[in-house]
Parts: C-alpha cells; structure tokens; sequence
C-alpha cells in the first residue's frame, strides 16, 4: 500500500465489530488502495465508544478520530448506534470549546458490505487530517534550547526550573 | 432571599417527622456561610438565609438517601435536586423541599478582588443594592450588581422551580453584572488556535484537588469517579497540564444533558479556573440539539438516556 507524501500522521479509527469493521475488512480482502495513516480499534458496538475515548486519543497526540458504525436502524444490538449518534453529535459541537478543530474528528456510518464506501471515507478523512496538519500537543515536548537551560541548571545545583 | 421567621417557623413544623434539616448558618466570620445541618430544634436559632448562601445543598442528597432530609434550596439548587430526581439517585418521598426566591449570591472571590483580603470581616450589611463590608474600623461599600456570581446574571429561574414549602411569593429577577470571566460572547470571538492556547493555561494551573467534582451535585460515582481509579486508568496521578485537562474533559462529559449550571465547580475551585464556561457551553449544544434544559421537569428524561429513530436536529452523515 503506498504511504502518504510526506509524513503519515496519526489518525485513530474506533470501528464497530459488526458492519465498519467488516466493512474494512471488505475493502481489504478486494484490495480497495488505502491511505496508510488510519489505525483502528475494533469495539463491539458504537454504542461502546465513549466520548472521552476521543478526548483522550487527541490528550494522547492523535491527529484526527474516526468513529464509524452501523448505519441507523442496522444496528447488530438494535439501537446502540441510537445513543452513539447522540453522544458523538454532541461531542462535535463541544469540540470547538476546548480548541480543537471540529474537522479533526468524523462520526459515519458504513455496512459490512459497503468496501467502495470504505474506501472514500478513509480517503477523505486522511486528505482532511493531512491538509489540517498535526494536532496541537497539550504537553509540548521540550525544545532543545529548554533541556540544554535545565541542564545547566542542574549541573549548576540549582534544581529542575520550577524550584528556583 | 426574605423570609427568615416563616422558613424558621416551616422547618420547625416539619422537624418532628425528619432526620435532619440542610440550610446555612454564619461561618467562621460576618462575610462567611456554612452549611447547617438542623437536628434539634434548638439548631434552627442558628438558620440564616441571604446573599451569602451560595452552597448548593443538593450535593449532600445523595449521601443522605436513605434519611429523611429537609433541604432549603434556590432556584437553581431546587434543579439539581430535580436532575438527581430525574435520574433516580434520590427519592422524592424522602426528602422535604423548602424552596426559597433568590435576588442572587455573593462571589467572595470578586469581593476579594476588588478590595483585598480584609482578614476578620466583622459586619457585612446588605442595603438596596450596596453591600457594606466592615474590617478593623473601615468599611467598605461595594455594589451588590458587581460581586454577585456571574450564574446569577443569566439565571432564568430565581424561584424554586419543585418544593414541598415557599417561603413567600415568587419574584421576577433583574439583571447587569460585570463577569469574573470571559464572558460567553468574548470567548466565542476566539479562534480555536487562541481558545486551544486559552485552555491549556487555565489547565496548567489545576492543581487536581477534586474540588470541582466534590462540590458537584450531579458528581454521584465518589469513590468509584473515575479519574481516580486504577481499572480503568484514565488518567495518571501526576499534575499536569494534559492530565488536569483529561480530568476536566471528564467532568464536562460526565455532565452532558445533566448540569443545572449551579456554579458549584467553580465557587469550589481555589484556582479561580473558569469552569463553568465548558458547562455553559455544553448546555448550549444541548439546547440545540435536543432543545433540553436539565433539571426543570421531574418526570423529563436526560437527552442522553433516550433517543429517537428520526433525530429532530442532527443532520444525515453526508459520507
């Protein structure tokens, strides 16, 4: 499969077991070309993801969430995907509050059988994400001229900087 | 807040057939109020209402379910016991409602801000409008409209919206305060990179007490809350700024379709983090959504805890 130009970026999938992942799987098996960015987590149900799964991918440095399911009415538990669809719409609109870009996290919902479907949402998404660019980190690494100051500091005996 | 004598006279009436009594009594000085909690009937001496009692009561209910609770609630406390009602955390048969009209509460944290920490406040009056604060031998006048709580500015419901007792009439509310915080229509101007930035300062201050979330009336799981469980470990133990903003990205969650908008979380925060503008705008998306409003009809249902086949306000996934 060919890897995105450029540098892959960390997108998360959360697939439901029953139609999105084997959909994927579909896509898969008939050879359906890919972005490579997109690594999913099989849950049983949509109705499984809690909302803070994907507060906590994009704590954790994720560059965009992807959430998909069973359509409406297909649901393999009946009406998991119900409730889902409520918690991930209002997780949307919350997004832009804490100033992560809303574009950045996608609810769809694809079928087992729907492989070209798949395929699209895939491709879209990780043109979307690549065109945002990587998130913004809540713990920013240190730069290189901050760890040569604590450094210093150290060797100095002063201690780490939040003591002086 | 009027009525002292008739609520004195009200709870001492429903006393005989109750466990306990919540309402607030004078703290350690003039400026301060602590809940009380009324056993005996000599304890309701101590009872004061006013602009001072901004506790939420409600919190306690949970705790005390099997007990046969009184609890003197304003409007926006009288939500929340409605929410826990909704939500069947507590039973109604348990619990007698005293419910008072507010003209608003006090924010210590702006009074400290405008005129300083005074040490031992000895008087506080409250006059048409003008609160007299008294330290030493000086005093210091301050309008009522600038250090209320900014829950008050937009407070839709001053009356007790469910109670067993009223204590007087229900009032209209007025209206003009300056916030504590950003306001909602400033924060909105935001772009995402400043508002992203704005939120990781604020969370590079919380210092993890867990304040917010024991001053919540709607914070039910208490030991089981988990952003302090190992299994499932949500979140570590260290403080900083990626993990206070997960600890409070869990709370907001966690209230979704379910916060009355009480101001608890942020009266309890000794680091003055605006919190309730994540409650605020939460509510909003609520309100569109779902056009919901927590904590206003017991027999409601919490948009979360139900659905529809045909969503009224959420569009078709368009791929």
């Amino acid at each position: 499969m060919p890897v995105y130009d450029g540098k892959e970026l960390r997108i998360i999938g959360f697939l439901c077991n029953w139609c999105s992942y084997a959909g994927a799987d579909t896509a898969g098996v008939g050879r359906f070309q890919q972005p490579t960015d997109l690594r999913i987590i099989k849950v049983p149900c949509s109705g499984r993801i809690d909302p803070l799964f994907i507060l906590k991918a994009f704590q954790g440095g994720a560059d965009g969430v992807l959430v998909s399911g069973c359509h409406p009415r297909d649901c393999h538990y009946a009406e998991g995907n119900y409730y889902a669809r409520r918690r991930l719409e209002l997780l949307k609109r919350f997004l832009p509050v804490t100033g992560i870009d809303p574009d950045r996290f996608e609810y769809t919902w694809v079928s087992a059988s729907e492989a070209p479907r798949w395929q699209h949402v895939v491709q879209t998404f990780t043109d979307r994400i690549h065109k945002l660019g990587p998130s913004p980190l809540l713990a920013a690494p240190l730069t290189d001229a901050e760890m040569a100051k604590l450094q210093s500091q150290v060797e100095a005996g002063s201690g780490c900087g939040c003591h002086k | 807040m009027t009525g002292l004598e008739e609520l004195k006279t009200k709870i001492l009436g429903a006393l005989p057939e109750l466990d306990v009594v919540i309402g607030w009594e004078q703290g350690y000085d003039a400026l301060n109020a602590t809940p009380l909690f009324i056993r005996k009937p000599e304890d309701v001496e101590r009872l004061i209402i006013g602009p001072l009692c901004a506790h939420n009561l409600a919190t306690y209910l949970p705790g005390l379910k099997d007990k046969k609770v009184g609890i003197v609630v304003k409007g926006c406390d009288s939500r929340a016991v409605i929410e826990l009602l909704q939500e069947k955390l507590i039973n109604k048969d348990n619990i007698t409602i005293f419910g008072l009209k507010c003209d608003g509460v006090v924010n210590l944290n702006k009074i400290r801000k405008k005129i300083g920490d005074l040490g031992q406040i000895r008087k506080v009056v409250f006059d048409s409008g003008i609160i007299t604060i008294t330290a030493g031998e000086t005093d210091h006048q301050l309008k009522f409209s600038e250090v209320r709580m900014d829950k008050c500015d937009t407070c839709k419901y001053p009356n007790a919206l469910l109670f067993d007792h009223f204590i007087g009439t229900p009032d209209d509310r007025q209206n003009g305060i300056e916030p504590e915080h950003i306001s909602d229509a400033e924060f909105e101007k935001m772009s995402l990179e400043d508002r992203f930035a704005f939120w990781k300062q604020e969370m590079s201050r919380c210092v993890r007490c867990y304040a917010c979330r024991n001053a919540c009336p709607m914070c039910v799981c208490r030991d089981h809350c988990v952003a302090v469980t190992r299994d499932p470990h949500w979140i570590s133990q260290e403080n900083d700024t990626a993990d206070n903003w997960m600890f409070q990205m869990i709370h907001v969650m966690h209230l979704t379709g379910r916060c009355v908008e009480c101001g608890e979380c942020e009266r309890a925060c000794p680091m003055d983090i605006p919190l309730m503008l994540l409650r605020r705008q939460m509510n909003k998306g609520v309100r569109d959504v779902f056009e919901y409003e927590a904590g206003i009809d017991p027999q409601g249902k919490p948009p979360l805890l139900t659905f529809k086949v045909e969503e009224d306000n959420i569009p078709e996934r368009e791929w």
